[in-house]
């Protein structure tokens, strides 16, 4: 993976984790990668996997069992949440671009549904 | 901290090579010491390692001076190809083994194993970016706690690139450090934990690479090119 190196790699993890978890190619309660694994994998400093994990920790989107591992959490709710945030992210992005080529909210709708 | 430098100041003969160094090395990290050429960089690594002698000031080793004792915790790897021109790989790995007592043979067979080295070829026959592999090899099979790389990615294409970040990134555990001394900046971004700029042999900026990302919005290429084309 190419990272983009003008924001925090830990923040850029992150967010690919949260893709994973919305698109449920990591579905709740799986078991994740070792810290050490998924930094060899990405070709980072293990440090920074250990601060994604821990930002994704403190959301709870990620939980640890003492010994055991890393585990995506069981809970739904916060799977559907975070669907739904980066849903609304994708649709305010487009909806800016829309604006920036002049359309109107109409318009915008009128367009989508002629697709 | 494995590593502390006070003041340190190096002349050869009367041109200062570097003036009044402070820094401190943790444990767990991996540094990028940048600069360009004729900053310093070496220099500072060879202190480190014992094999050149600091003009003034203190360097501390795992809480030690420097001496014969350091110099059994630093590993350092120079920028030359060091090895006579008859030497087949094993060779070399013996020699390392009968040298450093923290020689790890097992360990080295299987990083020369995984980078594709047999250890019946003659170095000579190595390519750049092999002989650089097979450097790195050597260097970090022994069990030192501070890693001096210097200038591992010169010179190399990609694709070795690739295979010695991913040795450095392996290598990495809570218990060593390791600098890597390069101006090759934009290759090494995403596997340094702090960043180390040296200018005309002064520290001109000593951060986490992070927290530098985070305040000021640049990648590290753009930051350095901020530092040294602002003269």
């Amino acid at each position: 993976m190419k990272f983009n190196n003008t924001i925090p790699i830990y923040i850029q993890i992150m967010n690919l984790m949260i893709e994973k978890i919305v698109s449920k190619e990591l579905k709740k309660g799986d078991k994740l990668k070792s810290v050490r694994e998924y930094a060899i994998e990405l070709n980072v400093n293990v440090n920074t996997v250990r601060n994604a994990y821990g930002g994704l920790e403190g959301k709870g989107i990620i939980f640890k069992k003492r010994g055991i591992g890393t585990f995506v959490t069981e809970d739904i709710n916060i799977i559907e949440k975070l669907k739904s945030d980066l849903s609304l992210s994708v649709v305010n992005e487009f909806i800016m671009k829309m604006e920036a080529l002049g359309y109107t909210k109409e318009e915008i709708l009128k367009r989508i549904e002629a697709i | 901290m494995i590593t502390k430098i006070e003041n340190l100041n190096k002349k050869f003969y009367n041109k200062q090579v570097l003036s009044d160094i402070n820094l401190e090395i943790e444990k767990g990290k991996i540094y990028g010491l940048l600069g360009p050429n004729g900053s310093g960089k070496t220099t500072m690594m060879r202190i480190v390692a014992n094999l050149i002698k600091n003009t003034t000031g203190n360097v501390e080793v795992n809480g030690l001076e420097l001496g014969k004792q350091t110099k059994n915790i630093v590993a350092f790897m120079p920028t030359s190809n060091f090895f006579p021109k008859w030497m087949k790989v094993k060779n070399a790995v013996d020699y390392y083994n009968d040298f450093y007592e923290d020689f790890n043979r097992e360990k080295c067979i299987e990083i020369l194993k995984k980078v594709d080295i047999e250890m019946d070829l003659k170095i000579k026959s190595l390519s750049t970016g092999m002989t650089e592999k097979f450097k790195i090899a050597l260097t970090m099979s022994r069990n030192a706690q501070l890693i001096l790389l210097d200038e591992p990615f010169s010179g190399i294409d990609i694709i070795a690139k690739e295979d010695i970040k991913k040795l450095i990134v392996e290598n990495l555990t809570e218990e060593n450090a390791t600098i890597i001394s390069s101006h090759l900046i934009d290759d090494i971004e995403p596997i340094l934990d702090e960043v180390i700029m040296i200018k005309k042999g002064q520290i001109v900026l000593n951060e986490n690479v992070e927290r530098l990302r985070e305040e000021k919005e640049m990648s590290i290429i753009e930051i350095y090119k901020e530092v040294f084309l602002n003269v």
